[in-house]
């Protein structure tokens, strides 16, 4: 809480972020003391990793300070406070911390808690729940992720240019004397970093992890990658197009599970169509949706990086051709 | 009481300073910012009624009878992968608008509309 305080008085936007990147990994650590395992590591890469770094990427195109103008804030501050006391009018009725006849516990849940591992077959709750029971959710979050990436496409794409890869392979060799520790040892990570990624890609079923964090980790890997070594050299190793083939493979693969149980005379994503077994069915429908949304999610990430980062270069050509 | 709801203030409190940020300040990269905080305190919020006194992580394991419920977790973990995509997406428009007025201070772009 101290920390989103600061967010507000700080003028310095870098500082501004960096108080960010300290909020998401503190709330994650809420998390796992409110028991909330998958959701703590979906926030401590996300919050506090990537999100934190495209806001740099972002500070740093556009102004690092902000202007000390606010917009009367005399009557926002009244507005905040009225919402504020009348919301907390509104918990005097709320059940209370950690009660467990809470309406919330009464309903879904203790079907969830009780039938997913015969029904599922799976220890994780969290993962049959999202990955079984809700996935038609599930499908719709991926699309959203996707369209949020051919989003950012949309706004941000840049055509790629020859002439700057060398200008950039020359100051990569310099840096490359300037950063030799640094560069090593960052070589050396992203491999443990990918395998990382794969174990809880495919340990999802059983420990806390899954398609969305898998995802998230992965693309950092390739961030790390990208940030030490340059985005030419980042975008010759990773091609472009490529990358947004598999952004769209992804949501087809989860599609198209649904359209096999369909198919096979089941509703749509209903695992259990997949095999005789319909436990093992469960099973197998888990595994290649997971893939499918780790495979979006971590190719989402990298089309926005990549885009957010090649971005710096074009409009300081243009300026610099202009004046 | 004051321990039974206090989860329930400082998400409201947290709330509150993202709705600040997001109503009186003219940067747009620090409304995103407050936009964010303010989705991180629903987060604190849906994962907060999750828990249940006594409970364990909602992951089966033989001799644990209470779990917190998994629902809410679900759902969270899919709002912040979702959040972060369409925080980049704000991001974004907030680049191409640098790029189109120059600054991403609001008055500065509405003085500039108003000229034209």
């Amino acid at each position: 809480m101290a920390a989103a305080i600061f967010i507000v008085k700080m003028k310095d936007l870098i500082a501004v972020t960096m108080m960010l990147g300290i909020y998401g990994l503190l709330s994650a650590s809420f998390f796992v003391a409110m028991d909330a395992v998958d959701v703590a590591f979906t926030e401590a890469s996300v919050g506090a990793g990537i999100s934190t770094l495209l806001m740099l990427v972002a500070v740093t195109m556009t102004a690092r300070t902000e202007h000390p103008v606010r917009h009367k804030p005399l009557l926002a501050l009244a507005v905040v406070f009225v919402t504020g006391s009348l919301l907390i009018y509104g918990t005097l009725d709320m059940p209370y911390f950690g009660s467990a006849d809470a309406p919330i516990h009464q309903h879904v849940a203790p079907r969830y808690i009780n039938d997913s591992m015969q029904e599922v077959g799976v220890p994780n709750i969290v993962t049959s729940v999202l990955a079984s029971y809700r996935a038609f959710d599930t499908l719709g979050e991926v699309v959203v992720i996707f369209t949020a990436g051919m989003g950012v496409l949309a706004l941000l794409l840049v055509v790629h240019r020859r002439e700057d890869d060398e200008k950039i392979d020359s100051l990569n060799k310099s840096m490359h004397e300037k950063y030799l520790v640094l560069r090593i040892v960052a070589k050396m990570l992203i491999p443990f970093i990918m395998l990382f990624a794969f174990y809880v890609q495919f340990h999802g079923d059983f420990g806390p992890g899954g398609g969305f964090q898998a995802g998230v980790i992965f693309a950092s890997a390739i961030f790390l990658y990208t940030m030490l070594f340059g985005m030419s050299t980042a975008r010759r190793v990773i091609n472009q197009s490529f990358i947004q083939l598999l952004a769209a493979t992804g949501v087809l693969l989860y599609g198209s599970v649904g359209v096999v149980s369909l198919l096979n005379g089941k509703e749509f994503l209903d695992y259990s169509a997949l095999s005789a077994d319909p436990v093992s069915g469960q099973h197998l429908g888990i595994l290649l949706i997971e893939l499918g949304v780790g495979i979006t999610v971590a190719s989402v990430m990298v089309i926005i990086f990549f885009n957010f980062a090649g971005h710096t270069k074009s409009p300081q050509n243009k300026e610099n051709k202009d004046f | 009481m004051f321990l039974g709801l206090f989860n329930y203030w400082i998400v409201i409190v947290l709330m509150m300073i993202g709705f600040y940020i997001v109503i009186a300040h003219g940067n747009l990269i620090k409304k995103i910012v407050g936009l964010s905080i303010f989705q991180t305190s629903v987060f604190i919020f849906y994962i907060s009624i999750a828990k249940v006194d006594g409970g364990t992580a909602p992951i089966l394991t033989e001799g644990v009878e209470i779990y917190s419920n998994p629902l809410p977790h679900v759902l969270i973990l899919t709002a912040i992968v979702v959040g972060i995509a369409t925080t980049a997406l704000g991001l974004a428009l907030v680049v191409r608008i640098k790029d189109a007025y120059g600054s991403i201070e609001e008055e500065e772009i509405q003085k500039k509309d108003n000229l034209d």
